[in-house]
C-alpha cells in the first residue's frame, strides 16, 4: 500500500463519514416505512363499528347481538377453506384465553364465516370444535353475512383460482367488543401475544 | 416466509490496488452490502440435511394441520433446501388425498388476508432454503377426499422444474399448531 498524503486521507475519511450519515438516514427511512401499522384508535370507531346482526349457530339456533349482550366478545371473520391465517388466529385466541386463567370465561370467541355458500352451520360447528375451547361459530344467508360485515366495516371478496376454485380475501383483524356491543379495540394479525393478551384483559375488566 | 439467499463466498475485492479513494469506496461498498446480508452468518444451515452434499433438493419438516369433516381444503407447510449451484423452482404437486395441489402466498397488508396462487411457482435459490410456513407460503390441498386427521402421515409429491419429483409425508398436527412440532409456544 502506498502512503497517501494527509490531505487525501482526510478527504477519504470525510467521504466515509458522509456515507455513514447517508447509510444511517437510509436505515431510518427504511425503518419508518416498514414499521407495523398501528391499530386504529378505538374511540374514533367505537360507535360506528358493530350493531345488530342475526346469524345461525351450528345447532340451528339463531344468535343475535342481543344473545351476546352483557358479554364481551372477540369476533373474527373467516372461512373453513382458509388453511393458514384463520386457524392461526383462532388458535392464538384459544391460547390467550387459556393464559387468562380465572378471566378466561369472561368473554366469548365468535367466528363468522364469510363463505356461507360453502360453510354450513354444521361445517362451522365441526371446524370450531377442533380448537379445544368454546367458540361460537356462526354463518347465515349471504344477506345476513353481508349485514354483519357491513356493520363491522369489514371486507371480503371472493377471488377465483385456477381450476375453478376460489379463495376469499377478508378482514383478518379481531374485533374486541365490550359488554354493550361497542368496539373497544382491535387485535391486528401482526401483534405480539403479550399485546393481544393485554387487550383481552382490558376487554374483560371494562 | 423465510428466503435465505446464498451468502457470498467472497467479500468484495477491497483494497487490491489501494489508493485512499478506492479504500473509501471499498469500505462504503462493504458497509452497504453488510446491511442486507447481515442475516447470513446466523441463519445459514439451519437443519441442513446430511445428504446436502449430493446437491439435490431436499424437503424437510413437512407438516399440515388437521381439518374437520366438511372442510374441503387444507394447508401444507415445509422447508425446501437447495444445496445445488443452480436455482430450482417448485411448480406444483400431487396428493392422493386432494384433487388439486397449488402453491399459495398469503399477504396481510392493511389487516386483510389475501391468499394468492403462485401460478409461476416458487423459486428456490441456489444454495438457498425456503420455508413455507403460516403467514407466508403454503401448499394448498384443494378438494380434500377425506379430512386430514391429527397424527396421520399424508403423502404428497412435490414437482420441481429441475429436480423433478420429491416425495414427502406430511405430519398432521393439531389445528392450532404453528410448526411441525405439536407444542405451540407463542
Amino acid at each position: 500500500m502506498t502512503d497517501p498524503a494527509p490531505a487525501s486521507r482526510l478527504k477519504a475519511l470525510r467521504t466515509i463519514l458522509w456515507l455513514l450519515v447517508l447509510l444511517a438516514a437510509g436505515a431510518g427511512l427504511y425503518a419508518l416505512l416498514n414499521r407495523s401499522e398501528e391499530p386504529p384508535e378505538a374511540a374514533a370507531y367505537a360507535d360506528a363499528v358493530g350493531g345488530s346482526f342475526a346469524l345461525t349457530a351450528p345447532d340451528g339456533s339463531v344468535v343475535t347481538d342481543q344473545t351476546l349482550a352483557g358479554r364481551p366478545f372477540a369476533l373474527f371473520f373467516g372461512f373453513t377453506r382458509c388453511p393458514d391465517v384463520c386457524p392461526t388466529t383462532l388458535a392464538r385466541l384459544a391460547q390467550l384465553r387459556k393464559r387468562m386463567g380465572a378471566d378466561s370465561d369472561k368473554f366469548e370467541i365468535v367466528f363468522v364465516s364469510i363463505d356461507p355458500e360453502s360453510d354450513t352451520p354444521e361445517d362451522i360447528g365441526r371446524y370450531v370444535a377442533l380448537f379445544d375451547t368454546p367458540i361460537i361459530g356462526l354463518t347465515g344467508t349471504r344477506e345476513q353475512v353481508d349485514a354483519i360485515v357491513g356493520a363491522y366495516h369489514a371486507f371480503y371478496e371472493k377471488v377465483p383460482t385456477e381450476g375453478g376454485g376460489y379463495t376469499v380475501d377478508h378482514t383478518a383483524s379481531v374485533f374486541l367488543m365490550d359488554r354493550e356491543g361497542r368496539l373497544q379495540s382491535i387485535i391486528d394479525h401482526h401483534e405480539s401475544a403479550e399485546t393481544s393478551l393485554e387487550k383481552l384483559e382490558r376487554l374483560v375488566s371494562a | 416466509m423465510t428466503v435465505i439467499p446464498r451468502c457470498p463466498q467472497r467479500q468484495p475485492k477491497a483494497a487490491v490496488a489501494a489508493g485512499p479513494r478506492r479504500v473509501a469506496k471499498a469500505i462504503a461498498a462493504a458497509l452497504v452490502l453488510a446491511l442486507p446480508l447481515s442475516a447470513c452468518g446466523s441463519a445459514s444451515n439451519t437443519g441442513a440435511p446430511t445428504e446436502a452434499a449430493a446437491g439435490r433438493i431436499t424437503v424437510e419438516r413437512a407438516w399440515s394441520r388437521e381439518t374437520a369433516p366438511g372442510q374441503d381444503a387444507g394447508g401444507a407447510f415445509l422447508t425446501i433446501v437447495n444445496p445445488g449451484s443452480a436455482p430450482d423452482r417448485l411448480i406444483g404437486g400431487t396428493a392422493p388425498i386432494a384433487d388439486d395441489v397449488q402453491i399459495h402466498m398469503v399477504d396481510m397488508t392493511g389487516g386483510v388476508m389475501r391468499m394468492r396462487q403462485l401460478t409461476e411457482g416458487l423459486e428456490i435459490p441456489a444454495g438457498g432454503t425456503v420455508t413455507l410456513k403460516p403467514g407466508g407460503y403454503h401448499i394448498m390441498l384443494m378438494d380434500l377426499q377425506q379430512p386430514l386427521d391429527r397424527g396421520e402421515a399424508v403423502p404428497l409429491t412435490l414437482e420441481f422444474e429441475n429436480a423433478g419429483r420429491v416425495e414427502v409425508n406430511l405430519a398432521v398436527q393439531p389445528i392450532g399448531a404453528a410448526g411441525p412440532e405439536e407444542a405451540h409456544h407463542d
